[in-house]
């Protein structure tokens, strides 16, 4: 469980910016704390981190392989591993080095995915990361997380310094608005967090695609449904209980997510709720399996419906 | 151990490579045979490392990097009492740990591998771990000449070079076969010693089969300080058995009856002449 410390109670930072900050305050107590860059501490925020610990950070140079091979090695022996690289990179060039050598392998490393999904928006699809859901859920042994405000990146960056188990942590460049207030709220991985709470309509989604879930709750309510809108930071594991308490309640689910349509936590939580005979009303919010529009972050996701309006319009046709 | 022991040390593990490989009718036998020697001179005459002090972190590091020679692995830890040689029975049987490419589930492992070209870069990750911890242990790390291509390999040589990592030494064993034929005809990695020295490496070659020449070239090590050191090991592919050196069908082939009965007389021959 995470020790509950506030670094930030303003919240209103890009993710990636209390990550770095969160990373600094674990290093200053604890020497394993090393973080592995490829030429990406600059993206990752981790300037500062670097000049006040700089035996702790491990700059590979654009090599991602070596980036998680290295981390591995590290994680072999007691280091807390945080590899560092823009998810579109990481969780596909190397891949099978996050696959073998710390999944398989079992080495405690948390890979860290920076400027994530379609952050990098009209730098193209060379940059964006829509599949890293869907490739890491079909791997063993690894917990993923996106968290969507930063204290949920606060507190996934403490419990991933401590975890046992290999987990992939994903941010993007937004400022995120802090969500709720969280003052004796407990983060675990593993555990969704409901933000609003309705009986008409569930939407799940995680990282920066909560906040537009939230707003479009509120548009929702003035028109009279009333939604629950959860926060389900970590895909795997999935929080079946969760899932479960909220399709006895609600008449239709939607879920909203910054990866494509496929093979991510739409589909992780379509398999749970069919196979357990949860039939409700459902869609899939997501990137659809196309050559992704050109854009901004916000123009891509206005474009497929991941606003208060696209979401909101899709809940109403969703209960007609 | 003196030379005449090792070389009968390995006269046996070959026995004993070529015995497990038959009971499970799979193995990767010519990589298992030309990495013999070098495994033998690393575990019983050159590492600090054992089953009483496997789990301290001050042992040195072994990682097999062409995992596919798993065979040769598993029988010198076995021989150095990481666990009863047999559970080497059950190799590749269902539900063994024993599987056909090295896991840390076998007591004595340090790394899963098999898929090629992820050594260098977890030892860069262990060498460098030492240096952050000030400790003196030193990490080994076995590389097939087939794997070479594997562009990971060169990345991970940049970073040791870059992190002057003398603590790790990498041997290539140059069997110069690979499952397709000769490693030149597959894709030419020569000439190897001007490669490494260009990415700041510190190389000696050495004859790989030769118990003695390993054991002084490991005795000079780090070649030069500041410096990753590799050396390449020529050896032969299928060692020691007439019929199985360099040809490259015995990659993963499997001795019938006759052959392997021919090849256990041939190393039972060799034994007897190197009783002193
Ligand atoms: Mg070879």
């Amino acid at each position: 469980m995470a020790e509950q410390i506030n670094i930030i109670p303003g919240g209103d930072k890009p993710n990636q910016d209390v990550f770095s900050e969160t990373l600094q305050r674990l290093a200053e107590t604890d020497q394993n704390i090393i973080a592995v860059t490829s030429d990406s501490r600059g993206s990752g925020k981790l300037v500062p981190f670097g000049k006040k610990f700089p035996k702790q950070i491990v700059e590979v140079g654009i090599a991602e392989q070596n980036l998680v091979g290295v981390a591995a090695g590290l994680g072999s022996c007691d280091k807390k591993v945080f590899a560092v690289s823009p998810a579109c990179f990481l969780t596909a060039r190397s891949l099978e080095q996050i696959k073998n050598d710390i999944c398989y392998s079992d080495h405690p490393v948390t890979v860290v995915g920076i400027s994530a999904g379609v952050s990098y928006g009209a730098l193209g699809s060379t940059h964006h990361s829509l599949h890293d859901f869907a490739a890491l859920r079909a791997i063993n042994n690894i917990i993923i997380v996106a968290p969507a405000d930063n204290y949920e990146t606060e507190q996934a960056t403490i419990l991933a310094a401590e975890s046992k188990q290999p987990v992939y942590l994903r941010f993007g460049k937004k400022i995120m608005p802090l969500l709720k207030e969280n003052s004796n709220e407990v983060f675990a991985f593993g555990k969704g967090r409901v933000i609003t709470e309705g009986d008409d309509l569930a939407i799940i989604a995680n990282g920066e695609t909560v906040d537009p879930a939230v707003k479009a709750a509120a548009l929702l309510k003035e028109s009279g449904i009333n939604a629950t809108v959860v926060s389900m930071h970590t895909i795997k594991p999935l929080d079946t209980e969760l899932l479960s308490a909220l399709a006895g309640k609600v008449k239709a689910i939607i879920t909203v997510e910054e990866h494509s349509v496929n093979g991510g936590l739409g589909e992780a939580c379509a398999s749970y709720l069919l196979q357990n005979g949860y039939c409700r009303p459902f869609k899939i919010m997501g990137i659809p399996d196309e050559y992704t529009v050109s854009g901004s972050q916000v123009e891509i996701f206005k474009h497929y419906g991941i606003s208060a309006e696209g979401i909101s319009e899709q809940a109403k046709k969703l209960l007609s | 151990m003196n030379t005449n022991e090792l070389k009968k040390k390995s006269v046996g593990y070959r026995k004993k490579i070529l015995k497990y490989i038959v009971g499970a009718k799979a193995g990767h036998t010519g990589g298992s045979l030309s990495s013999t020697d070098i495994l033998n001179v690393l575990y019983n005459k050159v590492m600090n490392v054992s089953p009483q002090n496997f789990t301290s972190p001050d042992r040195d590091r072994y990682v097999q990097s062409k995992g596919h020679c798993v065979e040769a692995l598993y029988v010198v830890l076995a021989d150095k009492g990481f666990f009863p040689e047999e559970d080497l029975d059950t190799l590749c049987k269902y539900q063994s740990k024993y599987i056909g490419h090295p896991t840390r589930k076998v007591n004595g492992v340090e790394q899963n591998t098999g898929a090629l070209g992820h050594g260098l870069p977890i030892c860069v990750g262990t060498a460098l771990a030492a240096k952050l911890d000030q400790k003196d242990y030193r990490v080994f790390i076995l590389m097939g000449d087939g794997e070479l291509p594997e562009g990971s390999n060169w990345e991970a040589a940049l970073s040791a070079a870059h992190y002057k990592l003398d603590n790790l030494c990498a041997i290539v064993d140059k069997n110069t076969l690979q499952i397709t034929g000769p490693t030149a005809d597959v894709c030419n990695t020569d000439p190897l010693d001007e490669k490494w020295k260009a990415f700041g490496w510190a190389v000696r070659e050495v004859d790989g089969n030769d118990v003695e020449a390993l054991s002084a070239t490991f005795a000079a090590l780090p070649f030069e300080k500041g410096k990753p050191s590799m050396v390449i090991a020529h050896t032969t592919k299928g060692k020691g058995v007439s019929f199985m050196e360099n040809e490259v069908k015995w990659h993963h082939g499997v001795p019938n009856k006759e052959q392997y009965e021919q090849a256990i007389s041939e190393l039972d021959e060799l034994l007897t002449s190197l009783h002193d």
